[in-house]
């Protein structure tokens, strides 16, 4: 059996820098940090007091009134960036069939603010009578975005969640990808949101001290592959791409962005949170991918991390890399986007398949802004290219995107220039 | 408190809930078939009007209540 070509012809996010694609990509290429003060809940007795927030986001502009209390924020986030997508997308659903295009857009927490609402609200009840919202459930479940897409355009394909932490979403399309190519949908809609700048949330990463400290610079604080990286800096909303068998967009003339060429998901099977101290699950995963890809590790041009700051992360992942690439670690070009997004969570995969999609139609690899010092360990060689402050001008070609999420769980996806 | 107190708030509350023009919510009009309410918002109607008025609506008696005019009459026998 031959497997079909996959490609990308619809792309959407909402970003705490930009609610649209083409605002996020202006301001990634500017070097703008979407970090400030949180202003979604009262943090003062946190040890964090900052986030990347997604800002000017008004959700009666996009739902009507009595339907916005049913919808926790990560799903408006999901269905706010589906619909850029399709309409970025040109589909036509009239004149294709519905009930072989899926969805899949993926969660790492869920509905995290209705959870802490409604728990909350009974815990601090008097009475303990179980009172909870009928839309309690529907509002926390980690699938429901998916569902809530597939009813808002009608698209009766497969449908359902993908959950691996900060890697929900690179596993998303990954399976997504594996679906089409193996004949089980024409499309699919596939992505990640995240809305969890929450008080439970805030306040459970930083005791594990995942989270940056650095409360004085939070425009600063995410650093990755610098010295002083303290930790990663919360972030929210949502990244969406349309895949697509091939023939089933060139039928139709659709933009082709890239085509989808390399995917594979490993496990650390080492720690619950820590990733391995050398990154043999990064390792791993990457090569799957390249080989999956039929590619060589010197066809990539650029790695978009997933870096996120953390002192062990970003080392792990950097010796991974040098492991899988060897002397071409110093050719290619690597970035860290969270450095001005913050960690999206479950959102992080899609939504920086979003961004190296722009980068390879661009040629162009937005930057690791905030970079000061270098690190003392002799592990993170900087004669590698992390893309400091500044964007660069580079023929992309290949692009390969990395997500690792706690459990241990590593995706890897490869995009390639489209070409018949 | 009054049928006419009752029908007031009742009819904010349906409002504020459904998000429907308060001319299309009459005492005949059933929360489902004429108001665009689904099973869980019924749910959500019972116990926003069990919080208003301070009383139980017991599941028997909620599930009897599916219009507007049915509600102001349970509660205006029932509201404390």
């Amino acid at each position: 059996m031959s497997f079909k070509r996959v490609v990308v012809t619809g792309l959407g996010s909402i970003t705490p820098i930009g609610n649209t694609v083409a605002e996020m990509w202006q301001n990634l290429l500017a070097g703008v940090s979407g970090a400030g003060p949180i202003s979604h809940f009262d943090h003062s007795k946190h040890k964090v007091h900052f986030a990347c927030e997604v800002k000017n986001f008004n959700p009666a502009d996009h739902f009507e009134k009595k339907e916005i209390r049913k919808l926790d924020p990560s799903v408006q986030f999901a269905r706010v960036a589906a619909r850029e997508c399709l309409a970025d997308s040109g589909i036509d659903f009239d004149s294709v069939d519905k009930s072989n295009i899926g969805v899949i857009i993926a969660s790492g927490i869920g509905g995290l603010a209705a959870f802490e609402d409604e728990v909350g609200y009974y815990y601090a009840s008097e009475d303990r009578i179980p009172k909870f919202n009928p839309y309690f459930i529907p509002k926390v479940l980690g699938n429901i975005a998916s569902g809530h897409v597939s009813i808002e355009f009608g698209l009766k394909g497969p449908n359902f969640g993908v959950v691996s932490a900060c890697a929900s979403s690179a596993n998303a399309i990954g399976t997504a990808y594996d679906m089409i190519r193996i004949g089980r949908a024409n499309a699919m809609v596939v992505g990640g949101t995240e809305a969890a700048i929450t008080p439970g949330s805030i306040g459970g990463f930083s005791v594990m001290r995942a989270l940056s400290t650095n409360n004085n610079e939070p425009e600063t604080a995410s650093r990755p592959f610098s010295g002083s990286r303290d930790g990663f800096v919360m972030g929210e909303g949502a990244g969406c791409l349309l895949l697509e068998e091939l023939e089933h967009a060139v039928k139709r003339g659709a933009k082709i962005y890239a085509e989808l060429v390399g995917y594979a998901a490993s496990s650390d099977a080492y720690h619950i949170t820590a990733t391995h101290p050398d990154g043999d699950g990064a390792y791993m995963v990457m090569l799957n991918a390249l080989n999956d890809a039929g590619l060589k590790p010197t066809d990539v041009d650029y790695i978009n991390a997933h870096g996120t700051s953390t002192p062990i992360g970003d080392l792990s992942e950097i010796k991974a890399i040098r492991k899988v690439f060897g002397e071409h670690a110093f050719n290619l070009n690597i970035s860290s986007t969270k450095s001005m997004t913050g960690h999206l969570l479950g959102a992080a995969g899609a939504l920086e398949s979003v961004i190296s999609i722009k980068s390879m139609e661009n040629n162009i690899v937005p930057p690791t802004i905030h970079h000061r010092e270098d690190d003392i360990d002799l592990n993170i060689d900087y004669r590698m290219n992390f893309t400091f402050n500044t964007p660069q001008k580079r023929k992309i070609d290949v692009v390969m995107s990395n997500s690792f999420g706690f459990g241990g769980q590593n995706a890897c996806l490869v995009f390639k220039r489209y070409a018949e | 408190m009054s049928t006419a107190e009752v029908e007031e708030k009742v009819k904010a509350i349906i409002v504020e809930k459904l998000g429907v023009e308060e001319s299309e919510v009459t005492l005949e009009a059933s929360f489902t078939n004429d108001l665009g309410a689904d099973s869980l918002d019924t749910v959500e109607l019972i116990m926003e009007f069990e919080k208003a008025f301070g009383t139980e609506i017991p599941e028997d008696k909620a599930e009897a209540i599916t219009t507007v005019g049915e509600a102001i009459e349970f509660l205006t026998a029932n509201a404390k």
